[in-house]
């Protein structure tokens, strides 16, 4: 059974919108308190968490055909996303092994893709 | 003892990230059962979709546990961990779903889950850091403190 190209560009949309939700609840898990009540007002973790809701539907509409152990792995662009975001909104450093993981994710990707054809 | 655990789990994000990639591995298997059996004229279907409707409570109990985990850690810390999800996948998708394997695929997982794992390595103070899963609670503690001294 091969993957069908509709269904990888699903999942990529969808990790492009679940990375926007990591970076909401890390900013949400930052304001986390004791008392539940300031869960409610924690507006970057419900962002977060609506972020993660719509890129499953992506998600789930994408591995409804297709295999699930090509199209899984392939939402690990998300972290490629992820640093993007990370670098911009956190300031974290970037690093060559971030630059090396990066590139590993991508050569990864390829192969899977070329082992699916 | 159970308090005292669920203590020591809360305390220790990678702990805490293992869980998710379990619960995250089965919540993708039960999601594309759900997936199978959705169908366009009925969109109804959803709310009865149990399969789905399963995956989707342990997604949410899987992030739950991110959540608090990169409380802890910080974002980049705990991939290593995370790209165990893959290794799960696949295993679950073979058996589950008889999907094939091959050389071709089996490199590129591989390269994926160490691309992944690659990415929090940076902030180890030890030069050969990625070899070894004792070094991670260490690399954890060390995120820890970076975290409360911001």
């Amino acid at each position: 059974m091969q993957t069908p190209v509709s269904s990888v560009i699903l999942v990529i949309i969808a990790s492009f919108i679940g990375s926007f939700g990591a970076v909401f609840l890390k900013s949400g898990a930052c304001r986390l308190q004791r008392k539940w009540g300031s869960l409610l007002c924690n507006w970057p973790l419900a962002a977060g968490v609506a972020a993660f809701l719509l890129s499953s539907v992506f998600f789930v509409a994408g591995v409804k055909n297709g295999q699930l152990s090509v199209l899984y792995p392939m939402a690990s662009l998300g972290y490629v996303w992820t640093l993007i975001w990370s670098r911009l909104f956190f300031k974290e450093h970037l690093t060559r092994n971030k630059f090396i993981g990066v590139a590993m994710i991508l050569t990864g990707i390829v192969f899977i893709g070329l082992g699916d054809r | 003892v159970s308090s005292r655990l669920i203590r020591i789990i809360l305390n220790h994000p990678i702990a805490l990230v293992f869980g998710c990639t379990l619960l995250g591995a089965a919540a993708q298997v039960f999601m594309k059962m759900g997936a199978i059996g959705l169908s366009r004229s009925a969109p109804l279907q959803l709310l009865t979709n149990f399969p789905l409707l399963f995956g989707y409570s342990l997604y949410g109990i899987s992030t739950l546990f991110l959540v608090l985990a990169l409380r802890r850690g910080q974002l980049s810390i705990l991939y290593p961990v995370i790209a165990l999800t893959y290794v799960w996948v696949t295993i679950l998708s073979m058996l589950i779903f008889r999907e094939t394997m091959n050389v071709v695929k089996g490199i590129g997982l591989a390269i994926v889950v160490g691309g992944v794992g690659i990415l929090g390595t940076e902030n180890s103070t030890k030069p050969e850091s990625e070899s070894g899963d004792a070094e991670e609670p260490e690399l954890a503690s060390v995120s820890a403190r970076e975290g409360t001294d911001r």
